[in-house]
């Protein structure tokens, strides 16, 4: 019966949107303007980074904290699966030990790049938690390091850094209002323990649990 | 030269609808999963021509890259528990 | 109809065949696929709509919605995987109990 009903239900839903969405104006200068005008003093060049990190920053500080929460729900639902015996694959572990440290730097490129063209910490979170399965898939293991406060304070540290400047920033003005002076190397520093955090709460995410042995 | 761009564009477009329609109606679940991949990528092509690189990037990182690895490893998981379920099962039923 | 309509109307029609897969589909992986599917359905729209600036560069402030709205796509996603394989661990099946067993 669903079957039915719900492809009939859909159509004028299809049909509605394709009216709402060609109903719009063909050209719409958005928000373009108002960036523009403030880019200068935002601190970093790239319109995107600016929007992000400085004139929306409150959304990216509640997007990193979505992040965080998934990892702690990941942890509190399930272990880490068990680790497949066997040897990995040599050819892999090979061109693993050969590529992941240019990945790191790609990623520390793709960061200072995301102040000045394409880029940002987002992107060189994504390379770094790239690197990082690969090595998880080469058969790299942590051992105890992955139940110590390292590996914790390195999955948290994105929100604490930028809840920390938001909180700094108090004091002078308001919460996550940078002064034009500093915006530049405050946004950077965010965006530096952002993409570590990134990073590595995307490899925790993609092993699927917590350590064996955590407490829950 | 804009109405082949226009065609290229329309051409892309077609291709995502098409990729994800093949992609959900798929009957084996890693090819479904092969086609979101690709999926991602034209999703990234459309990034840039939308002239939004920033999020061609994250697109190509994380949406294609990282959804793509996370489901490949999901399936994985999905059939070792099943097998593990079905060797427990046979273990405690012996012969039939 | 312009480049920013072609691609925006391609979203809305790619939302609307993945609501009806995520609804369709018993399996908890397709589900999960599906919901990805919607959600680039939805950056497109955003995406392609924000393109339609006269000029070289399109509007930023929606496509740092994207940026954010694809974060946290894979952050769901990822809790999503892992809620599914509790699920297949608890019943034995990777989809939800349907409505007419017990």
């Amino acid at each position: 019966m669903a079957h039915i009903l719900l492809p009939a239900g859909l159509l004028p839903f299809a049909l509605g949107l394709a009216a709402a969405v060609l109903d719009l104006p063909e050209r719409s200068v958005g928000l373009k303007p108002l960036v523009e005008a403030k880019a200068a003093a935002s601190g970093v060049e790239n319109l995107v980074t600016a929007v992000l990190l400085n004139f929306r920053g409150y959304d990216t500080l509640l997007e990193v904290a979505v992040l965080s929460l998934a990892i702690v729900g990941i942890w509190s639902v399930a272990v880490m699966p068990r680790r497949r015996a066997g040897a990995p694959d040599p050819v892999l572990a090979y061109l693993v030990r050969i590529l992941a440290p240019f990945m790191i730097l790609l990623g520390a490129w793709l960061l200072w790049a995301g102040s000045y063209g394409a880029g940002g910490a987002f992107q060189a979170g994504a390379v770094f938690a790239a690197a990082l399965v690969l090595v998880l898939l080469a058969g790299g293991r942590m051992g105890a390091a992955d139940r110590g406060w390292p590996a914790r304070t390195a999955l948290m540290a994105g929100l604490l850094v930028f809840a920390a400047v938001g909180a700094a920033t108090m004091a002078g003005g308001r919460f996550l209002e940078f002064p034009t002076r500093s915006a530049g190397g405050l946004i950077l520093l965010i965006e530096a323990a952002a993409a570590v955090s990134i990073g590595f709460i995307l490899a925790s995410a993609f092993r699927g649990g917590r350590p064996a042995g955590t407490p829950q | 030269m804009s109405t082949l761009i226009w065609w290229l564009d329309v051409t892309l477009a077609a291709s995502l609808v098409t990729v994800a329609w093949q992609a959900m109606g798929s009957t084996d679940l890693f090819r479904a999963i092969a086609l979101f991949v690709a999926f991602g990528l034209l999703m990234t092509l459309t990034w840039v021509r939308l002239d939004a690189i920033d999020v061609a990037l994250a697109e190509a990182g994380i949406g294609a890259g990282f959804t793509g690895a996370l489901l490949l490893a999901g399936l994985a998981r999905l059939h070792r528990q099943d097998d593990r379920r079905r060797r427990e099962t046979e273990q405690t039923e012996p012969g039939s | 109809m312009s480049v920013p309509f072609v691609f925006a109307l391609a979203g809305a029609a790619l939302f609307v065949i993945a609501f009806y897969g995520v609804f369709m589909h018993a399996h908890l992986l397709r589900k999960i696929m599906a919901l990805n599917f919607m959600g680039s359905g939805v950056f497109l729209v955003i995406g392609g709509l924000a393109r339609r600036t006269s000029g070289v560069l399109a509007d930023p402030v929606p496509q740092a919605l994207v940026i954010t709205g694809i974060v946290v796509a894979v952050a769901a996603t990822a809790f999503l995987i892992v809620l599914m394989l509790q699920v297949q661990t608890v019943t034995g099946r990777p989809e939800l109990p349907s409505s007419d067993q017990d």
